[in-house]
């Protein structure tokens, strides 16, 4: 075929082609798409409704999922309504999830934005360097990092040699960091008001434990590898900003303070909304690396529910109680999702 | 977000601002005194720049000093590495090969690990080559009954996250026999609906006209789209490709669930992770970190060569919304 002829030709054609042009568009649109369409169909799509069916039956993983048996809502009830150790456990993965995801997030984005700023400033050198550097962590296997980081956070490794004070022992320390700050004040064991009432097995005062200081370690990880990530879709909006704006802007004679934080801040909102959204997705299903560093321990202090999915499934052959909890991270997840549109919507 | 904003001749910052004359101070970033303010000043300004590449410096140290200690750490011995894990020199027993020969010994089998992870990332890139750029062309560009449909599907199927799908691959993989197969490995992460979405956007961005001058100089469907579309479509394809190395090279959750009981069939990553376990107490930092390093190192070259295409992609995750 002349393809070169026809690439000369092309220049004098209008844009936008009709439909039609294409020989057997309607079957070759189907024969194109048909192939990744039967293999998201069998990989994602069935994967989710199976789920579903199965958060409603009991299974023991081994035999065929069509010799479980329907128990209704049980594996549901048993996770949040009766209690015992599984529903105990479960508080305790979306105890350890939450505080993981209120404090990754903030930091993540925060820290993200204030670099993207700092790296975007026109008057500064080697910002492809900076770039790259920041960005590097972000594309190394997450395996390799989590053991990276337990060399880094060993008694004597390099996080204690840096930090003041005694050697503390960050990989197997199931202390929270709020009870430790209640302690450094004086309160060494819960008020009755706190350790009476329960909430799914867990007292008031375990609920307000705070992240183990392993699970902080984990998060410090977490940051380190999210942040240049966040920070390059950052970059992207702010290059996007008309220069001309903050120009205007600065011969009104508006600060850089008040530039950063009247315009900048304003203009980036939606791309804020959304790397707050992608974190609080990517937090929620916390799993490579607690499997790498502490499996779930020390005492059930890094137990996610995204974890708690695998060991279930597994090691205690409770697929139904399995599938009952992905059902949940995917309506915690769906939940966000939703709000986040929401409130970019509005900003519209 | 577009703003009204005055047009206003920018003044350029900085650097070369003509000073005033007969000054003391170093006459480079003056500016005229009626514009001055508080945060603009000359003063302000090097403060501002020199905090800045503090920020930066400090900030690069933090992101990558992990990856040089723990390239150094590989290649010292366990008793230095003991005494003294952070320098990131050899200690006084001198450098050694010691953890590079851990990586094949008992039940670690480093070698063979990275092979399987070789394999599976070649294989599934390939895969997600065609299928991808297949799906992608039609969504982009024929119009067909359902096409809204399969595109709301490839949508919604994103913003699924992975751990909600292990369990049922699990069983849709134990079912249809591939379990410890490489073809469990594989096929599986073959289908990708972001690689989708990507040749979607991509296609839809080239010109309409090429394939209708084709279609008139007789070109048949399959002709333009493989003659036509897919040799202009390289840079995007070449985005897809590195993006999906590094997705599959540095995936877990997948390799872990679909060969549970074959140590022969771990990729990198899998081996890594339980490796930690195989020793116990006594952690020979040396060929764990050596480990740590053959899974990352490939990333970083290609990293270091392609990019602009990295860029590109998270560019893209960002406009999907």
């Amino acid at each position: 075929m002349p393809v070169g002829s026809t690439v000369r030709r092309i220049r004098a054609r209008r844009r936008g082609r009709r439909p039609g042009v294409l020989a057997g568009e309607r079957a070759f649109g189907w024969l194109f798409t048909l192939p990744a369409l039967v293999g998201l169909m069998v990989f994602l799509v069935a994967p989710i409704l199976v789920t579903a069916w199965l958060s409603f039956r009991k299974w023991n993983g081994i035999v065929s999922p069509f010799e479980s048996t329907p128990v209704g809502l049980d594996n549901y009830r048993e996770l949040l309504t009766e209690p015992g150790v599984r529903r105990g456990d479960f508080a305790k993965a979306l105890r350890n999830n939450l505080y993981y995801v209120l404090g990754v997030v903030p930091a993540q984005t925060t820290l993200a934005f204030v670099l993207a700023v700092i790296v975007n400033q026109r008057f500064l050198r080697g910002r492809g360097f900076f770039r790259t550097a920041y960005y590097f962590p972000s594309i190394t296997s997450s395996i390799a990092v989590a053991l990276m980081f337990t060399f880094l956070f060993q008694v004597n490794g390099l996080i204690n040699k840096l930090l003041p004070g005694r050697a503390v022992n960050w990989l197997d320390n199931a202390n929270g960091l709020i009870h430790l700050g209640l302690r450094a004040v004086g309160v060494r064991d819960a008020p009755a008001w706190l350790a009476e009432p329960e909430v799914m097995d867990l007292s008031l005062w375990e609920w307000l434990s705070g992240p183990s200081v392993t699970m902080f370690a984990i998060m410090t990880l977490a940051v380190w590898t999210t942040t240049g990530t966040m920070m390059l879709i950052f970059l992207a909006g702010l290059q996007s900003i008309n220069p001309s704006v903050e120009e205007a802007a600065r011969v009104d004679g508006a600060s850089a303070v008040q530039r950063f934080w009247r315009i900048t801040v304003p203009l980036m909102k939606p791309i804020i909304f959304f790397v707050v959204t992608l974190g609080v997705i990517g937090t929620w299903q916390v799993f490579d690396q607690i499997f790498a560093i502490s499996f779930g321990g020390p005492q059930k202090t890094t137990l996610t529910p995204a974890f708690l999915i695998y060991t279930q499934l597994f090691q205690n052959s409770q697929g139904g109680i399995a599938a009952a909890i992905a059902v949940m991270v995917l309506a915690i997840i769906v939940a966000f999702t939703l709000v986040q549109r929401r409130l970019t919507r509005e900003e519209r | 977000m577009a703003v009204n904003a005055p047009t206003v001749s920018p003044e350029r910052t900085g650097e070369t601002g003509a000073a005033p004359a007969g000054r003391a101070r170093p006459p480079v970033r003056s500016r005229p005194p009626a514009r001055a303010r508080p945060g603009d000043s000359p003063v302000w300004r090097r403060i501002r720049r020199t905090v800045g590449y503090l920020v930066l410096v400090g900030f690069a140290l933090i992101f990558i000093y992990p990856f040089v200690l723990s390239v150094v750490t590989s290649f010292k011995s366990l008793p230095d590495i003991a005494a003294d894990p952070v320098t990131p020199w050899a200690g006084p027993r001198g450098w050694t090969l010691d953890g590079i020969r851990g990586l094949q010994r008992g039940s670690i089998r480093i070698p063979l690990w990275l092979l399987n992870s070789v394999v599976v990332t070649v294989c599934v890139v390939l895969g997600r080559l065609v299928l991808c750029s297949l799906a992608g062309y039609a969504l982009a560009r024929m119009r067909f009954f359902g096409r809204t449909a399969v595109f709301a599907l490839v949508v919604a199927v994103l913003a699924v996250p992975a751990i909600v799908l292990a369990i049922p691959r699990f069983i849709i993989m134990k079912e249809l026999g591939i379990l410890n197969t490489y073809a469990g490995l594989i096929l599986p992460l073959m289908f990708d609906a972001f690689g989708i979405f990507l040749m979607k956007q991509f296609f839809e961005q080239l010109p309409a006209e090429l394939e209708e001058a084709a279609a008139i100089d007789g070109a048949s469907t399959v002709q333009v789209f493989w003659r036509v579309m897919l040799p202009i479509a390289a840079p995007g394809l070449i985005a897809l490709t590195i993006l999906s190395t590094q997705g599959t090279w540095n995936e877990f959750l997948h390799p872990l669930i679909a060969a549970p009981g074959d140590p022969d069939l771990r990729t990198l990553p899998v081996g890594l992770a339980l490796l930690r376990g195989a020793f116990g107490e006594a952690q020979p930092w040396n060929t764990i970190l050596a480990g740590a390093m053959i899974t990352t190192v490939p990333m970083a070259v290609i990293f270091f060569v392609f990019q602009r295409y990295f860029v590109q992609g998270v560019a893209a995750s960002a406009l999907k919304d």
